[in-house]
């Protein structure tokens, strides 16, 4: 288990590299300049002049990335141009934020989309099958916005039960927290839940299939016991897979679902930075979650060799 | 488990509740366009963040619905004969949220940052300042380089706002993180993205007519979530409605609609001599331009895309503004005059454009309708969507040659024409140039009598307009809509959301 470990702990510092590069380097491909969208409608060429200058604009790109990286590996991660806030502390601000979302929507894609799955694969061909299947066909194909508009009418407009957007911290009232997430959550997880019972059903109707499931049929156990014990436990390892690939994705920010429900977390940071070229901002945040989505990976392997023995190797 | 739900549904129906009545009497919620820039009056620079400053920094002066320039923290002033010194009398017994008193020399203070600090946004505004002198505690002269008649214009927007000296020292160029100024609001927290939430200054200067307790700023991007938040009651004000939700907000009893002309403009600026893009007759022959306008129905434009709610126009003020040009009206739509221009500039066949037109649902609409009455006069205009920050650099490079682009205004005419129309200007990326418009725009910076000015204007309408190179197509409305909760509540044609005086019932 430890050399399994100190081997991926290995590779993920190369990969840290190349990612850190390319998020250097694909950045400088976007149209525009910097300096322009920052000046806005303020254009004199004698302030855009120093405006490049305080951020290094004018250096040939190499440089600039030398000088990103070296404040980086200094714990440095730069500073906004639109905001002259560090990035750290945005990044600080915001990550709680997505972590609360991100939970949240696998909660509710977990509690939605597994037990699906599970029952449309022992209960295969009947009514709760093709109503499962139907659930995973419209949470595939509702877009975000959509479904987060219509909720919206539904909630706030119509029935006035939850706030229409806006985000108020867990640690400052744990209850209007919840209610400003919620629904959020439910149009994340709404998609998420639906590509798991996918893979749960095939992945159940596999495991229901095998000899070992026979066998523990033939010794009499109980259906229940078969099915959750024997079954699910080897049908988890690609679901489980696929939760953690999930998560990261929702790490990395839920753009459109952020910016309908004004959640401040790292899609709306992003957006935010990409459109103004507020390049610092966005080096920092792509970094921030390659990071994590490198560090979930490295969890979802651990977590398959506990889950599978097996693959110890 | 059917009560764990109940009662969990339970708690965030009461959390919903709470949350809207915590909202205690005197707290205005305003819903936003867009998250503010940095809020350090120096080194802002846009449009909603100067919205936010109007409830935390004061100016020396401000406007009035009709434009005029009234004192704010300054108490009046004078121009000398020669034009060249601006003495400005300043309000006394006014303080900063810091406690500090508003002086002579914090006047001085904050107009030296504006013009000295490194990336101020401000220097090119009020660039005609040589000096600032202190004449007594409380009287302030600027001495201009050369006179400049739009300069106290420019006093009733951020080079105006006055920040105090000591925080101002203390902060650096990190103020804008917790700005302190000397308006009717103190700044007391930021979450970037999420809210900015400001609360009532007991010293402020005007506290009489100072009605709310507590505002907080929401920015949220969009437009049908923004109107929603409004009608379930999470927020009291928004602004920046779309034209295609007046009728939502009309019809709805609870809610009010305020609006003003705006300041700005949105027109067709056209490539003259930007690169090897302007090699087309419409940068050649000024008749071909002609027929383009006149081939354009703005009237028709109005009523199918906005309703009729905005305001056709012809200039680089509306209708409405004491320096529009009578003499210059709106020319009504004439194809077979423009067909005749086009074949007398021998344009034959359709000629064919790159449109480049930024992203966004009305102006891929306006350019659309421009696009088919153009048609019909022979031009062939492609349309190039564009991300607005790619477009603000091509146009700057003259990769196009017809650009749908609009400008936010400012109170003076200067700030809508100068750097558009004058040779080697900054915004000027048609690459526009006559002597005699600039002569006539150096004319109307040096008067100060308005009538002086107006005369220099009709030089620049009858050039300009005639051979130049924006066509000018309508004025956006200010458009904010409030719950009837809201009372006294006025809008200013710059589009800003002014606090002072306004109730919460």
């Amino acid at each position: 288990m430890l050399s399994f470990l100190t081997q991926r702990l290995l590779q993920v510092i190369p990969t840290l590299v190349v990612v850190s590069m390319l998020i250097f380097g694909l950045q400088q491909l976007l149209p525009g300049d910097p300096a322009l969208i920052m000046a806005g409608e303020e254009r004199d060429p004698a302030v855009l002049e120093e405006i490049r200058q305080q951020y290094r604009l004018n250096e040939p790109i190499p440089i600039q990335y030398f000088y990103w990286i070296k404040g980086v590996l200094s714990g440095n991660l730069g500073e906004s141009m639109r905001l002259k806030a560090s990035v750290g502390s945005l990044v600080a601000e915001k990550l709680p934020v997505t972590l609360q979302l991100a939970a949240m929507a696998i909660v509710v894609a977990v509690g939605i989309g597994i037990p699906a799955g599970i029952v449309s694969a022992v209960k295969k061909d009947t009514a709760w099958d093709y109503g499962a299947n139907i659930f995973a066909l419209w949470g595939i194909s509702t877009p975000n916005f959509w479904l987060g508009i219509l909720l919206i009418f539904l909630f706030s407009v119509t029935l006035a039960w939850l706030p229409a957007s806006g985000y108020v911290r867990l640690g400052e009232d744990w209850r209007a927290s919840l209610a400003t997430t919620i629904m959020p959550a439910f149009v994340l997880g709404n998609a998420i839940a639906a590509i798991l019972m996918r893979h749960t059903r095939s992945a159940m109707l596999q495991a229901m299939g095998a000899d070992y499931v026979r066998t523990a049929r033939a010794k009499g156990l109980y259906e229940r016991r078969v099915v959750l014990k024997h079954a699910l436990r080897n049908a988890m390892t690609p679901v489980i897979t696929l939760g953690a690939l999930e998560f990261g994705t929702l790490l990395s920010g839920a753009v459109l679902t952020e910016q309908i429900f004004t959640i401040p977390g790292f899609g709306k940071l992003i957006v935010d930075a990409v459109f103004n070229r507020d390049y610092a901002v966005v080096q920092g945040v792509v970094l921030v979650t390659a990071t994590t989505y490198i560090a979930l990976n490295l969890l979802a392997d651990v977590a398959y060799v506990l889950v599978n023995p097996r693959l110890r190797g | 488990m059917r009560k764990t739900f109940k009662r969990i549904a339970l708690s965030l129906t009461l959390a919903a509740l709470t949350s809207g009545g915590a909202l205690a009497q005197g707290h205005l919620r305003i819903g936003l366009a867009e998250d503010p820039d940095v809020l350090d009056p120096t080194l802002a620079r846009t449009y909603v963040g100067r919205i936010v400053f109007s409830s935390i920094c004061d100016k020396l002066f401000d406007i009035d619905e009709k434009l005029n320039i009234v004192p704010q923290l300054a108490l009046g002033h004078e121009v000398s004969a020669d034009g060249k010194q601006v003495t400005i009398k300043l309000r006394p017994g006014v303080k900063f949220h810091d406690g500090e008193a508003f002086n002579a020399e914090a006047a001085k203070y904050s107009l030296d940052r504006h013009l000295t600090m490194k990336g101020s946004f401000r220097r090119p505004e009020i660039g005609s300042v040589h000096a600032v002198e202190i004449v007594d505690p409380m009287t302030i002269r600027l001495v201009l380089k050369e006179p400049f008649s739009p300069l106290l214009a420019q006093l009733t927007d951020r080079a105006g706002m006055m920040v105090s000296p000591k925080a101002a020292e203390a902060a650096g160029d990190k103020f804008g993180l917790k700005p302190v100024c000397a308006g009717p609001f103190k700044f007391v927290e930021r979450v970037q993205q999420d809210r900015i939430i400001v609360e009532k200054f007991a010293d402020y200067w005007n506290k009489d007519q100072v009605f709310v307790d507590k505002i907080t700023y929401l920015p949220i991007v969009d437009g049908t979530v923004r109107l929603a938040n409004l009608r379930s009651g999470g927020l009291d004000l928004i602004e920046r409605v779309l034209a295609t939700d007046i009728k939502t907000v009309r019809d709805n009893p609870r809610l009010r609609l305020s609006k003003a002309v705006q300041l700005g403009y949105l027109g067709l600026t056209i490539n003259l001599a930007n690169g090897a893009k302007a090699n087309t007759p419409l940068a050649k022959d000024a008749r071909v331009r002609r027929a383009l306008e006149l081939a354009i129905d703005r009237e028709a434009l109005n009523q199918v895309v906005f309703n009729g709610e905005f305001v056709p126009g012809n200039q680089w003020i509306n209708p409405t503004n004491p320096y529009y040009q009578q003499a210059f009206p709106i020319p009504k739509r004439d194809v077979a005059k423009a067909k005749a221009l086009m074949k007398e500039a021998g344009v034959s066949g359709p000629l064919t454009l790159d449109f480049m037109v930024p992203n966004g649902p009305e102006t891929r609409a306006v350019a659309e309708v421009v696009q088919s009455m153009a048609a019909e006069a022979g031009f062939d205009l492609k349309i190039r969507v564009t991300e607005f920050a790619t477009s603000l650099k091509q146009a700057e490079d003259g990769d196009f040659q017809v650009f749908l682009i609009g400008w936010s205004g400012r109170s003076d005419p200067d700030g809508n024409s100068f750097v558009f129309q004058t040779c080697g200007a900054p915004q000027n990326n048609a690459k526009y140039c006559d002597k005699e418009v600039d002569a006539a725009h150096a004319l109307a910076r040096a008067k100060s009598d308005p009538a002086e000015r107006k005369k220099a204007y009709e030089t620049v309408a009858r050039k300009f307009l005639a051979e130049g190179s924006i066509i000018y197509l309508y004025h956006t409305q200010v458009l904010v809509a409030h719950s009837d909760k809201v009372e006294g509540y006025r809008q200013m044609p710059d589009g800003l959301v002014r606090v002072v005086g306004v109730k919460l019932k």
